[in-house]
């Protein structure tokens, strides 16, 4: 059987700032914040208070719903902090970091001699668990339940998204221990770019081959739709290679090590790069690679579907990426009636961006547009390789109509998914929201 | 949507003239794109908004706009000679066009303001094409308060009662014509309201190449002996409602319409498609000795087709029913040229009909392709 998938539609946004392949430094932060609200569907009782000690690997957080759920804190330190929201949400705790290498000892283990139950409780016991995520609706997965299979996409298209065979190149023998690891549990599927893909040779997979050049072939969910589209009642769970090479690190050398390297990237970025870094670290770590005259975005993660965290906030648990963009808040006269616009990039023909194929264009977060109605019909299967059609899904969510909901592909997707039709949406609507208010229709009426 | 607080306070709800605060935004987004940021979801934006669309769509209705100004001098000067030189009748088809579109727009966007402003909300842009198409579409000497009447009823009970442009369910333009049509048929019909006239004279006869359709199987001769050829219909040097004569403006107004990806081309071949097989039904079963192809250059097809059936609202939303949708709405049209002599002007009947049905339509569509889902087997 041949295990290649052909992914024509998509669409690369041409936005500079490409990270350069080099590795900048290894931040030592001083603050490292372990925030809850990374992980859909985990409600956070806090199992430390501030001024406690902790090392890597020691509870921080556990899961009301399940507790053997919890989150470990990523470094040693002392609980400095509780940050809360609105209505006293749980927003970060952070650990002030004391520099040194302290690590609960999980004791090496070999992935090959274990039996699933014992992956599970290693990955719940160390805070790698809620590295898993369960589709449908993107939660942390349940423990109790055993997948239809475990999917990996060990490339990213996403825009300025980490080369993944830069950023992991010293991980393969982690990440071969994670699958390994892994495949106790359920049948693991990983979708390489390219035949010669460095993670075409895992081991203890099935390895698909993605042939696309085109945004959104790296996503997971994307991949799952032409491997094995999930139907109702089934479940399936994805991981990416951090969390599989953390996993592996796991059993390899029995401590939480949560390092990766990430790409520093964005039009605003002064310098572009990559950096070892742990999730949880300040983005004020990063702030000699922004202008501070401007009004810069930090976007933890990519500027499709990455978090903006502000200047104050902190790298993602599930990123790699950081993407700095400046805020687009001037007003340009007349922009939709000009002719050319040769700063501005659309995907459409009505403009002429297609003239310069191979221009990057410094974007800001401007949505040159109100929001309207939808008008146009076509342009967003165009970016979009699933069998689903997106404008009713969107429809289905906006009123709520669970039935016409599951009829239309709501288990298969999540938000990132379909922001490439938030991309290019003529009438401006935030799609991403539209579809994340669905899915967390969908959790409670099925719950 | 987050705002940037650089308006004046004056237009700004709670502000003085606050409740213009619509009428404020539609002109200073006119002028200025908006300085809104994005606030959840992607970070950047395509540049494409709808107020590019509809002005595509504007610039693509152009050529059939100008031809249809010099065509109504030309034609009045076919039978009266009074419009010597190509500037003349240009200038005086504009002279007789331009009421049209003042009423058209005032009183269409009008209604629009006033509706954004009493719902709160912006000021939609598809107007700008709605208002552009319906002096395309009427006769050059409808009465303006009768056109005015006409618009005033498509906007609201086609457009606004819905909930404004992205929610109606059927063309505003041709819901205009329809009400013109049925409430005024002596202004709308018949051979002598093709040729304007100079005020205070009497009404001008000129048939249109359509009306020789209840002819039946003689139906060519009659067309060829009242002077009309292919190549003039082709070129739109005929009767007809003011922009939908001439195929070759309607076909470079296609063209820009196709190349930016703002009206479906699926739809425009499919309805083509349409009207070629019932034309040749036509033909086989001898009903009509027009030829199909004869058909296509004839009325309001061409117009109809690339302009109309194509408006991304009200036409099918998926792939496979706008092959569907467009292939009816040509058909349609040619059965109503062949079968209803007394009023042979099918198309605005055909796509008023297919809007209707287009819902239907995507939902065979969708729900086929969810069962068809549904069976794909698990290989995982």
């Amino acid at each position: 059987m041949s295990n290649n998938i052909v992914l024509k539609k998509g669409l690369n946004i041409p936005i500079n700032g490409v990270a350069a392949l080099e590795t900048m430094r290894t931040i030592v932060p001083d603050v490292v914040a372990v925030k809850p609200t990374d992980f859909k569907g985990f409600s956070p009782r806090l199992l430390v208070k501030e001024g406690d000690k902790v090392q890597a690997g020691s509870p921080v957080l556990a899961d009301k719903q399940n507790p053997d759920i919890i989150l470990t804190s990523p470094v040693s330190g002392t609980v400095q902090a509780i940050c809360r929201g609105e209505k006293r949400k749980l927003l970060a705790v952070l650990v002030k970091a004391d520099g040194t290498s302290e690590a609960v000892d999980f004791g090496k283990k070999v992935p090959e001699n274990l039996n699933a139950q014992e992956v599970k409780e290693a990955l719940l016991k160390s805070g790698l668990w809620p590295s898993i995520i369960q589709r449908p609706y993107g939660i942390i997965a349940d423990p109790a339940v055993t997948p239809k299979a475990v999917f990996v996409s060990s490339f990213s298209t996403a825009p300025l998204a980490a080369d993944a065979g830069f950023a992991f190149q010293d991980d393969l023998e982690a990440i071969q221990a994670g699958v390994t690891a892994i495949s106790k549990i359920a049948k693991v599927h990983v979708c390489v770019c390219g035949a010669d893909s460095v993670f075409a040779t895992l081991k203890d997979a099935t390895i698909h081959t993605v042939v696309a050049t085109k945004h959104p072939a790296g996503n997971v969910g994307v991949q799952i739709s032409h491997i094995s589209p999930i139907k109702k009642g089934e479940t399936v769970w994805t991981l990416n290679l951090a969390s599989l090479a953390a996993i592996g690190k796991l059993f390899l050398q029995g401590k939480v090590v949560l390092e990766r390297k990430v790409a520093v990237t964005g039009p605003a970025a002064v310098k572009t790069g990559y950096v070892v870094a742990l999730p949880g670290t300040p983005m004020t770590a990063l702030s000699d690679c922004v202008d501070s005259e401007v009004e810069t975005r930090f976007i933890s993660g990519d500027v499709l579907s990455g978090e903006n965290v502000g200047k104050d906030g902190f790298l993602g648990f599930f990123d790699n990426q950081v993407t700095f963009i400046k805020e687009g808040r001037e007003r340009e006269v007349l922009g939709w009636a000009k002719p050319f616009r040769f700063n501005q990039f659309s995907s459409s023909m009505a403009y002429f961006s297609w003239l310069l194929p191979k221009k990057k264009y410094d974007m800001d977060t401007n949505t040159h547009g109100g929001v309207r109605a939808f008008v146009c019909s076509d342009v967003y299967g165009k970016v979009l390789p699933m069998d689903i059609f997106p404008v009713y899904l969107i429809k289905a969510c906006l009123a709520g109509d669970i039935d016409k909901m599951e009829q239309f592909g709501i288990y298969e997707v999540l938000p990132e998914d379909l922001a490439l039709c938030e991309f290019v949406d003529p009438s401006k609507n935030d799609i991403q929201a539209i579809i994340s208010d669905g899915i967390d229709l969908m959790i409670k009426e099925m719950a | 949507m987050e705002e940037n607080n650089v308006k004046p306070g004056l237009f700004e709800k709670g502000g003085k003239l606050g409740w213009l605060h619509s009428t404020w935004d539609a002109f200073d987004t006119f002028l200025r794109v908006p300085a809104t940021v994005t606030s959840k979801g992607a970070h950047v934006r395509d540049s494409l908004d709808i107020k590019r669309v509809m002005i595509i769509v504007v610039l693509a209705l152009v050529p059939a706009a100008l031809f249809g100004m010099w065509n109504v001098g030309y034609q009045h000067d076919l039978k009266l000679h009074d419009l010597p030189g190509f500037w003349n009748q240009f200038f005086w088809g504009l002279w007789k066009v331009l009421p049209l579109y003042i009423v058209s727009y005032i009183v269409g966007l009008g209604i629009e303001f006033t509706s954004a402003q009493i719902k709160g909300e912006e000021v939609n842009e598809g107007y700008l094409v709605s208002g552009f198409l319906i002096p395309l579409i009427v006769p050059v000497d409808v009465p303006l308060w009768m056109l005015a009447l006409a618009v005033a009823f498509a906007v609201i009970f086609g457009k606004e009662v819905f909930g404004g442009t992205g929610m109606n369910f059927l063309n505003p333009a041709l819901l205009c014509r329809a009400f013109l049509f049925f409430s005024y048929p002596s202004s709308m019909s018949g051979s002598l309201v093709w040729i304007a006239r100079r005020c205070g004279a009497d009404a001008i006869t000129g048939a249109t190449p359509l009306s020789y359709m209840s002819e039946g199987s003689a139906a060519m001769d009659a067309i060829s002996n009242a002077g009309f050829s292919f190549w003039n219909m082709f070129a739109g040097t005929v009767p007809g409602s003011v922009g939908e004569t001439s195929v070759i403006a309607i076909l470079i107004g296609a063209f820009i319409l196709i190349w930016t990806g703002v009206a479906s081309w699926k739809i425009m071949v499919s309805s083509v498609a349409g009207a070629l097989f019932v034309g040749w039904l036509g033909t086989a079963f001898g009903v009509t000795d027009v030829p199909a192809y004869v058909q296509l250059v004839m009325g309001g097809f061409a117009f109809g087709t690339v302009f109309m059936a194509t408006d991304p609202v009200t036409s099918a939303q998926t792939e496979t029913g706008k092959w569907i949708y467009g292939f009816l709405i040509g058909a349609l049209c040619i059965t109503v040229r062949l079968f209803n002599p007394g009023y042979a002007e099918g198309m605005m009947l055909a796509i008023l009909l297919m809007n209707t049905f287009a819902p239907l339509i995507d939902h065979c569509v969708t729900s086929s392709a969810t069962k068809r889902r549904a069976k794909k087997v698990s290989i995982a």
